[in-house]
């Protein structure tokens, strides 16, 4: 088809007006928007209506009225949510776990990626390789029920502790706790993973940089400073951009699951807080009005941060 | 030509002295790593065939102590983790059914130049990336269709990852050569013929990535059954895990017979220790194996990404 539209002369071609072109298009390749029929309406039905949906967070939602016949009320659920005496706290929780899980979570995998590349025997890079994935696949139901059974007042940590004649610690139970253990059990279960696309973009380094580096006697360290950072800076950049940019879509079901009587204080978060006002008490309107806020800020952030990116380095996500 | 090749061989082993000190130092940190990461799984392992006591007084360290397998058969004597990993069985099945067939097509017709307004269509489901109406509108929608309680709940409202669809529309992009689909068409091959009989044969591996990651997904997922299911017996295996690991609720049939609370405690963190392999084994088992398409994917994925 293509082919002979370009034996065509050129003025003929041009002379076919471009709708009637893209319709017939269209409609020769029919089959491939009925591949694509059910995704649309998926997305339609499962993204695009709730984003509609998200109207009853300015209204009082009944169900029976549905979200085209709920009564308006303006801001009032926002108003609320900011004067409520938790707001604060719920901001101060989401961001300081999010910006800890940044600050050790971005730089760590970089780490690793470019110590294993160092690594000569390709056996034993396969195997830690093969280690530091593992954590990745297993479930936040298991992962936090191994953080309890390790942290218990007589789990391993403790008994560990207690070889040195320390007192049991209840972790579980302590506010202070939260944070870190939440982080760190994220830490052991994705740096490894995160590597990955650290370690595909040292593997595109041409070996010709390094070898030139070795004749000019750069030692190990050298090269990692001058060859490989430098290499994989452009992808540190959008994973930066989009970690950033999702500051606020802090893994909700960890910090639920981790949550308990006593550590709640520091544990809840603007997701875990729309969950429990919102369905287990079915004030949807007003959680709808806080999982809004939260999306609103996040979306605002992402923007910002490509912003900058693409401003300082050229390069954003769009 | 050897020549050339020994004497690259010899440049990368040339080495001084503060390359030799870097190399033990880095030996060292990647193999701590590598302990600090496996030891807790292989301590799940231990504690989970050693005497409950001997755990809980700290006497187990590197080996099992007073090898028991009760735990275990406790396990397998409660209906409830059955009929959970039955459930998760049948939804992972089902859910992944759904999720391969749709990315798949939809992957592909976008993956195809000439398709009229592919970058609307692109732009269309990626910004739900990054912007959503958020859980409470979400629920509505799916209770509102009527499937709360029902195992489509689980299904329908995740039936396509974003992410999996540019992973697999690059994999079509980058895999299947324009040539092969104008020759095909010469031969009066229908787009749906040629879908079928040659671009999946030619796509094995981006099949076994999807079935891969949406599986493990299904797999692992708690949250959707978490908000929409009500009744027991439809749940699946991680709710129940979350249950007896975090709500520390060892069913009655399962610690019921034993007569001392410090005892039915010290059984019922025996049993959480095996439940955590139960629930691990078909990843265990299948890991070492399926790895390299899972590090396959995440790579297709973020050339674009």
């Amino acid at each position: 088809m293509e082919t002979k539209l370009r034996a065509l002369p050129r003025r003929n071609v041009r002379s076919v007006p471009k709708v009637n072109s893209s319709w017939k298009k269209v409609l020769h390749n029919y089959e491939l928007y009925l591949f694509l029929l059910p995704t649309l309406i998926y997305f339609i039905v499962f993204h695009y209506v709730p984003m509609y949906g998200v109207l009853i967070a300015f209204q009082d939602y009944m169900p029976t009225l549905g979200v085209s016949g709920s009564p308006w009320v303006g801001f009032e659920h926002f108003e609320r949510f900011f004067n409520s005496f938790q707001f604060w706290t719920l901001l101060e929780n989401t961001l300081e776990l999010s910006v800890l899980q940044l600050l050790f979570g971005f730089p760590l995998p970089i780490m690793i990626a470019l110590l294993l590349n160092q690594l000569r025997n390709q056996r034993y890079k396969k195997f830690v390789q093969t280690v530091i994935y593992a954590p990745h696949f297993i479930s936040v139901v298991v992962l936090v029920g191994m953080v309890y059974v390790f942290f218990s007042p007589n789990g391993l940590i403790n008994n560990f502790l207690m070889i040195f004649g320390a007192e049991p610690v209840h972790f579980m139970s302590q506010a202070g706790w939260f944070k870190p253990l939440y982080i760190s059990s994220g830490l052991w279960q994705e740096t490894g993973w995160a590597a990955i696309i650290y370690l595909a973009a040292l593997a595109g380094v041409s070996p010709e940089v390094h070898e030139a580096a070795i004749m000019d006697g750069a030692s190990k360290w050298q090269r990692i400073l001058h060859v490989d950072i430098p290499a994989i800076l452009p992808t540190a950049m959008i994973l930066l951009v989009l970690s950033v940019g999702n500051l606020m879509n802090i893994g909700f079901e960890k910090a639920y699951l981790m949550q308990t009587p006593l550590n709640v204080s520091a544990g809840e978060i603007i997701p875990t807080y729309v969950y429990k006002v919102g369905l287990q008490g079915a004030q949807y309107s007003f959680a709808a009005a806080v999982g809004l806020f939260n999306a609103v800020i996040n979306f605002i952030l992402l923007w910002a941060v490509n912003r900058a990116a693409k401003k300082l380095s050229g390069s954003g996500l769009w | 030509m050897t020549q050339y090749v020994m004497n690259r061989s010899k440049l990368w082993s040339r080495k001084s002295k503060e390359d030799k000190i870097f190399d033990l130092i880095n030996l060292l940190f990647l193999t701590t790593l590598s302990l600090v990461v496996l030891y807790p799984l292989y301590f799940i392992i231990i504690a989970s065939i050693s005497n409950p006591d001997s755990v809980y007084n700290g006497d187990v360290w590197f080996w099992p102590q007073g090898i028991t397998f009760e735990g275990y058969e406790r396990i397998f004597q409660d209906n409830r983790i059955w009929t959970g990993y039955k459930n998760t069985v049948l939804y992972t099945v089902v859910g992944t059914l759904v999720n391969v067939t749709l990315t798949l097509m939809a992957a592909y017709a976008l993956s195809r130049k000439d398709l009229v307004g592919r970058n609307f269509f692109m732009i269309l489901f990626v910004f739900t990336m990054f912007f959503s109406g958020g859980l409470i509108p979400t629920y509505l929608v799916v209770k509102n269709l009527g499937m709360v309680d029902t195992m489509w709940a689980l299904i329908i409202p995740k039936a396509v990852a974003v992410w999996n669809l540019i992973v697999a529309r690059t994999f079509f992009q980058s895999t299947i050569p324009d040539e092969l689909l104008e020759s095909a068409k010469m031969d009066g091959c229908s787009n749906t013929k040629f879908f079928l009989k040659i671009v999946l044969p030619l796509s094995k591996p981006i099949i076994a990535v999807m079935v891969l990651f949406y599986a493990v997904t299904h797999w692992n997922s708690f949250f959707d059954a978490l908000i929409y299911l009500n009744n027991e017996d439809k749940y699946p295996l991680q709710l129940i895990l979350r249950s007896i690991l975090i709500q520390n609720e060892a069913s009655a049939s399962m610690v019921g017979d034993v007569e001392s609370f410090a005892a039915q405690q010290r059984i019922a963190d025996l049993i959480k220790y095996g439940v955590i392999i139960v629930a691990a084994i078909p990843l265990l088992v299948l890991y070492p194996f399926i790895q390299k398409y899972f590090v396959k994917g995440a790579l297709i994925g973020s050339i674009k990404g």
